[in-house]
């Protein structure tokens, strides 16, 4: 018989039973369905799959032991090299990376592995019980600041090796944009949480309520008896398009509609304290994850009409392929090559509309990607009375500001080489608050890099 | 943790609470503020840290009640603590350090102008202050300004004690009869501070204002919280909370405060109905 040349599909919730709840979309694979795509993987000698994967995750073994029926023992492979596998499952852009140097890629689409991941991770977190061992302790006291992929990565990988760690996270939950920026229906913060409990099972303490260079500085973890400290502070802070009518009543920045509607779960007021504006037609300028994210929660909070406005064309949008394919099939609107010029607002002060500019695509620029222009004559209004601003964040200066001694490019990001050591010593930092907003593996592979030099340097103490 | 030490009525709707917050009143500085959150699916919300002190480790907050999480805030009692409770937060006041300076406070703004006013008279600096609200029973924290003032003047909008009208009024009293200031600290509601900064304005007398926009994280994350100062959009979380005042579009401030309006009341009907909020 010969093999597929397709992967298998992903059950989904149907479409228009989703943009009513905040429901999981993806539905995961039966067993079944994982055996099935687990036995298309070659078990190739030299996996390519595993150089495309930021934590080099032990691919062809897992797969292996799904095809063995053996789901818990490859949750468990997975542990050893990923520690948030539930969640790398569920977002990781796969197709750029672990899929996209699969071998089976070359003749037909590549294995699913991010969605057996996801199955293996939920098998070993639902049967898997307790997998806490006893671990030798080893002297040596590590701060990490902030609790998001990055920090929750080096935390779990030194608490393995035995070295007392705690973790300082400003707001009143662990996860970073796990838990305040990506939704319910694509990562259910449950899943987030039971991730965080197992890396704290390593041994790992965890400070809420702690804004590393306001309720305490980097000198005084170093008074306290740290040793060293990681930075994993992500990169938080909003940007604005600096465009008049900004600062309407009905404005959000990308951050601020998310964290109320994750974070803060406006999505059930009032039983949930915080409030959003749900608004009836919702323009989400942007075209990356946050975008994706922050349009399809608009759609679920009642708004008719919910629509991207992007300025370049769909080919440059950076969001994973599987978003946009969801938000289309959600009946999200798509305004490409469209940029706001200004937003309008009534006599109260309410956003009533955004005056917008067609673009054309020019030149490449810097990224390598070509330019949009705008076409001169062709403005026009688009009705809104929500307008949310996703349009990237930056590093957030609170730590380099109050820290002597801490480099950071001009666009705030902190410098450190390639195992994360920063400018100060004993201090390392990794994840977007050195790269900018990148991605969840990537974060967790800082962490991992990190967690390695930091072991080495207490050893040297 | 932030176990609250000891709750005070400073009237109906206005409460005092001082707090073990060791970290908190470690840095403090007059001028800051703090995020709280009293239950599990709460919402954050600012209070201005009213005092601290190291020694004990203690913060003291005051503040009123206007809606759903100031209601449940004023329902717990001395032993209990607060859920979560982060800060300080928010640049502290840039206090001169000699002179004469008018420390103007409206309604509960009292709370948030007290740090600094102690801050000026233990500096050295004379503190002419000026005080009002609704009602004289509205009118609290009066005895520990007075222990930081030089002079001071109570006022009522219905007259039931003191000057007869706003505190801006007071101030343009004073003003007219030749009182000489070297800055003007004002805080309380915002068409209080605006009415100030008016009195101010013609005689370019620096007016020193602490904004209370609406805030999710107080981090610097969200933009819930900015404001237009100058030509510019500022966070106040982060770069405020206190702006010259006369650089601030008070108009828009208003109006973004209103942003909730209809849901907070939603909120608090939701709750009271599920009884969540007893009457004792
Ligand atoms: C809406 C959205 C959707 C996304 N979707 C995807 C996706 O599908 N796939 C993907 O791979 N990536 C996605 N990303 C990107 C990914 O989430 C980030 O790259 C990743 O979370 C970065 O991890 P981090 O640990 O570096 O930082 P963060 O996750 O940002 O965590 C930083 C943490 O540090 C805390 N912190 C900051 N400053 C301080 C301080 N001074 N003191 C104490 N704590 C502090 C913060 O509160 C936060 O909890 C998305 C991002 C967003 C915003
Ligand atoms: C820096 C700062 C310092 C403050 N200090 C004090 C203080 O010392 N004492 C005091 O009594 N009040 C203070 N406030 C105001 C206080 O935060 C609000 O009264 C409180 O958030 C109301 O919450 P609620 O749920 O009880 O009422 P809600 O029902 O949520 O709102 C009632 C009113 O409060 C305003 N409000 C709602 N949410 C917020 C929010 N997140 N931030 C600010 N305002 C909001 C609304 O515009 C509305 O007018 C301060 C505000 C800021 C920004
Ligand atoms: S962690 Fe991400 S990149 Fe690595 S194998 Fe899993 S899905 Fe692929
Ligand atoms: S490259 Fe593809 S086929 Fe080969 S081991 Fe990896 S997943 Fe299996
Ligand atoms: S409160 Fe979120 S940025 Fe100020």
């Amino acid at each position: 018989m010969p093999k597929r040349t397709e992967r298998l599909p992903m059950p989904t919730q149907p479409a228009d039973e989703r943009i009513e709840n905040f429901e999981e979309v993806n539905l995961g694979f039966t067993a079944d369905l994982a055996q099935a795509e687990a036995k298309r993987c070659i078990q190739c000698k030299k996996p390519k799959c595993v150089e495309g994967c930021p934590v080099n995750v032990k691919i062809p073994e897992f797969i292996a032991q799904i095809v063995e029926g053996e789901y818990v023992e490859a949750g468990r492979i997975l542990k050893e090299t990923n520690n948030l596998p539930a969640i790398c499952g569920r977002v990781c852009p796969q197709e750029e990376q672990c899929e996209k140097l699969c071998i089976l890629g070359k003749r037909g689409e590549p294995v699913a592995i991010g969605r057996l991941e996801r199955f293996a991770a939920d098998c070993e977190r639902e049967q898997g019980g307790d997998m806490t061992v006893e671990r030798p302790s080893r002297p040596g006291k590590v701060a990490i600041v902030g609790s998001g992929p990055a920090g929750l990565t080096c935390a779990a990988d030194l608490a393995i090796r035995g070295f007392d760690v705690t973790m300082f996270e400003a707001l009143h939950a662990p996860g970073g944009v796990l838990m305040y920026g990506i939704p319910e229906f694509r990562l259910p913060k449950q899943i987030v949480q039971t991730e965080v409990n197992y890396v704290l099972s390593l041994g790992v303490t965890l400070e809420k309520n702690v804004i590393i260079g306001r309720t305490l500085t980097i000198d005084d973890l170093f008074k306290q008896g740290f040793q060293a400290v990681f930075l994993g502070t992500g990169a938080g802070l909003p940007k604005f398009m600096n465009i008049p009518g900004e600062n309407l009543n009905g404005v959000y920045s990308a951050n601020e509609w998310l964290t109320r509607v994750n974070l803060m779960k406006a999505y059930d007021f009032p039983c949930w304290d915080t409030p959003v504006k749900p608004g009836s037609r919702v323009a989400v300028v942007g075209g990356g994850n946050v975008a994706m994210d922050a349009v399809r929660c608009a759609r679920r909070l009642g708004a008719e009409k919910a629509s991207i406005v992007y300025r370049r064309s769909r080919q440059e949008m950076p969001a994973r392929a599987e978003e946009v394919e969801h938000a289309e099939h959600e009946g999200i609107e798509f305004h490409m090559l469209t940029n706001p010029l200004r937003v309008l607002g009534d006599d109260k002060g309410w956003v009533t509309g955004m005056e917008c500019i067609r673009m054309e695509l020019g030149e490449p620029d810097a990224s390598g990607r070509r330019r949009p222009v705008p076409i001169e004559g062709s403005e026009f209004i688009m009705p809104v009375d929500i307008a949310v601003m996703a349009l990237g964040t930056s590093p957030n200066p609170i730590v380099a500001t109050t820290t002597t001694g801490l480099d950071t490019e001009r666009w705030g990001g902190l410098i450190a080489d390639e195992t994360g050591l920063t400018s100060r010593p004993g201090v390392w930092a990794g994840g977007d608050a050195v790269t900018g907003a990148a991605t969840v593996i990537e974060a967790m592979g800082a962490g991992k890099k990190a967690a390695e030099a930091i072991a080495c340097y207490l050893e040297t103490l | 943790m932030y176990r609250i030490r000891k709750r005070q009525d400073l009237s109906d709707i206005i409460k005092l609470l001082v707090v073990d917050a060791p970290l908190i009143a470690e840095k403090a500085e007059p001028g800051q503020f703090i995020i709280l959150r009293v239950r599990d699916q709460g919402e954050r919300i600012p209070l201005t840290i009213a005092d601290f002190d190291r020694e004990k480790g203690q913060i003291t907050l005051v503040f009123q009640i206007v809606g759903l999480t100031t209601e449940l805030l004023a329902q717990l009692e001395e032993g209990d603590s607060l859920l979560d409770l982060v800060g300080p937060l928010g640049q502290p006041a840039h206090l001169p350090e000699s002179g004469r300076v008018a420390c103007i406070a409206g309604g509960v703004g009292v709370a948030p102008l007290y740090p600094k006013a102690k801050a000026l008279y233990q500096a050295g600096v004379e503190v002419i202050t000026i005080i009002g609200a609704r009602d004289k029973g509205l009118l609290v924290m009066t005895d520990m300004m007075d222990a930081v003032s030089t002079q001071m003047h109570l006022c009522t909008d219905d007259g039931s004690l003191g000057y007869h009208g706003f505190v801006s009024g007071r101030l343009q009293e004073l003003l007219d009869a030749g009182e000489q200031f070297d800055e003007v600290v004002a805080i309380g509601p915002l068409p209080m501070m605006r009415a100030t900064v008016e009195v101010t304005r013609p005689l370019g007398l620096k007016t020193w204002v602490s904004l209370n926009p609406i805030m999710v994280d107080g981090t610097g994350m969200c933009g819930a919280c900015r404001v237009s100062v100058g030509d510019k959009t500022q966070f106040a979380c982060v770069d405020g909370p206190m702006f010259d005042g006369h650089l601030v579009d008070f108009a828009e401030a208003m109006r973004r405060n209103q942003m909730y309006l209809p849901e907070e009341e939603k909120s608090l009907h939701h709750c009271r109905c599920r009884g969540g909020i007893s009457h004792a």
